[in-house]
């Protein structure tokens, strides 16, 4: 991959969902179907674009519902836009949510190997990586226990400590950063900084202005679905506090 | 604009780690374990024998608890590995939404989990025979052909209700009645000599029923399954599975919008 090239790039995206009202009663369907009743959606992203480049770290702000989670969500190639072009080059770590198909009855070891294949690892890279894995998540003796016993830190730990050894070119972060203790989270952000270092590109989404400062440099505000602005993560940070504070002027 | 899964993994590892932790998790806490798996069939076994051999005599049929049991395993495989393959991308809605990975891979390690439990029922089967004085011949080459369709047609089914369930919650218990009015609709406890003649042909078309009567003509008649049947059973599983892949591909990009 060429220095400075996009990674990423989103063209005029826009998403919706169904809106069901809590009903999905044999009529809905068949109204569906035909065509009639025409379903009531939501827009949860209209007409966003975004670029980001080899290296790049773009925070994602906004209030709840603004869209964060499914411009990830489309990154990841999880979503289909209903319109709009996506185009993603390199291997994710999508961090939407930390020790995904974790099953409480396997031990950690098990756990690690389930998720670790999930994640797109291959049988030889988790077995070479495996012992790095267990190492950093600190859990130790520990990882031959099934999950239930485990605290929700160190499921916490090793659901990222996997996800950190994929060796991702893009990683994708939604909330997750409020990870196991203080020394832990240290830990991950030195080895977020470490693959920043070596090109790799992020994509975060956080409501702490403060873990956004430190991982990126660049920033887009989300309002409904709409992308109000693409900055500096200062200057963007700035004006969502400013929003922030208009709104609850009122 | 085509769906692009950003996911670049080893699809036959984690097949085989989803298959195995599926196997795993339902047994690690039983006190009595994978022994489950002999247990049910033979309790099944001991009920139906009891009532066809004591409370309606069925005096035509004999070998009666292997000739039950030739039509419970196949029987129990295919309900219980298609009840799960249908909850499959439901029951794991949460990792659909958040990791990229090939989504009929889930449907496809609930079928494949079932077929540890099936292996071990057929070593149940096959000490059953031998205890019988049935002794092995090379009509029994056949089975794991049969098996193989077998396999095909559960897969192309749960790929189907799979698919279905995300939209149409109830998808579930349509499944389970199907179950249940299978039960009497193979010829698990009786003989498929007894179906009048108008039925028998349509019968054949039910792979499950065809695996049945295969598996009887080969174990327990020690001859070869009709070739007219074997046709019909991979006719109807291959049918299945291609139009299983066909909705699954259809359906599958619109998961996301409805977990």
């Amino acid at each position: 991959m060429t220095k400075s090239s996009t990674v990423i790039r989103l063209e005029g995206v826009s998403k919706s969902f169904p809106r069901h009202r809590g009903h999905r009663l044999l009529r809905e369907h068949v109204e569906a179907l035909l065509g009639r009743a025409g379903r009531e959606r939501f827009w949860a992203l209209q007409n966003v674009s975004l670029e980001v480049d080899y290296g790049e770290s773009v925070a994602i702000v906004g209030n709840n519902g603004a869209g964060k989670s499914t411009v990830l969500g489309i990154i990841a190639g999880l979503a289909k836009p209903d319109s709009g072009s996506v185009a993603v080059h390199g291997r994710i770590a999508p961090l939407l949510e930390l020790g995904l198909g974790f099953q409480p009855d396997l031990t950690g070891r098990e756990n690690v190997r389930v998720n670790a294949s999930l994640l797109g690892l291959s049988r030889k890279e988790t077995r070479t990586r495996s012992e790095r894995i267990i190492d950093f998540s600190g859990i130790g003796d520990f990882i031959e226990e099934p999950l239930r016993t485990y605290s929700a830190g160190m499921i916490m730990r090793l659901g990222f400590s996997v996800a950190m050894h994929t060796e991702p070119d893009i990683i994708l972060i939604d909330e997750v950063m409020a990870v196991g203790d203080a020394a832990f989270s240290a830990r991950c952000f030195e080895k977020l900084r470490t693959f920043q270092a070596n090109g790799t590109a992020l994509v975060c989404v956080s409501h702490s202005a403060e873990t956004v400062r430190v991982l990126c440099q660049k920033a887009v505000l989300l309002d409904h679905g709409k992308l109000l602005m693409t900055g500096a993560v200062d200057k963007v940070l700035d004006a969502y506090a400013g929003a922030a504070v208009a709104v609850s002027a009122k | 604009m085509t769906e692009v899964l950003m996911w670049h993994g080893d699809y036959l590892f984690l097949l085989m780690n989803l298959t195995a932790s599926d196997f795993r998790v339902r047994y690690r806490n039983m006190s009595l374990g994978v022994l489950w798996s002999l247990l049910n069939p033979i309790i099944l076994m001991a009920v139906l024998t009891f009532i066809f051999t004591r409370i309606i005599p069925n005096p035509r049929i004999p070998n009666y608890p292997v000739f039950i049991l030739c039509g419970l395993v196949p029987y129990n495989f295919f309900t219980i590995s298609w009840t799960a393959g249908t909850t499959s991308i439901l029951n794991n809605g949460h990792l659909v939404k958040r990791v990229p990975f090939p989504r009929e891979i889930l449907p496809l390690a609930a079928v494949l989990s079932n077929l540890i439990h099936l292996l071990i029922q057929v070593g149940l089967l096959f000490t059953l025979l031998l205890a019988a004085g049935k002794t092995p011949n090379r009509y029994w080459l056949w089975l794991p052909l049969i098996w193989a369709l077998e396999v095909l047609f559960v897969t192309g089914l749960s790929l189907i209700t799979s698919a279905l369930n995300v939209f149409v919650r109830d998808m579930r218990y349509v499944v389970e009645s199907v179950n249940m009015v299978l039960f009497w609709l193979v010829p698990v406890f009786y003989s498929f000599s007894v179906v009048p003649q108008a039925y028998a042909g349509v019968y054949e078309f039910n792979p499950v029923a065809a695996l049945v009567l295969a598996m009887r003509n080969i174990l327990l008649e020690a001859s070869a399954p009709p070739a007219m049947l074997l046709w019909k059973l991979a006719l109807s599983s291959t049918a299945v599975l291609a139009g299983g892949w066909l909705v699954f591909r259809n359906l599958k990009p619109s998961f996301y919008d409805h977990l």
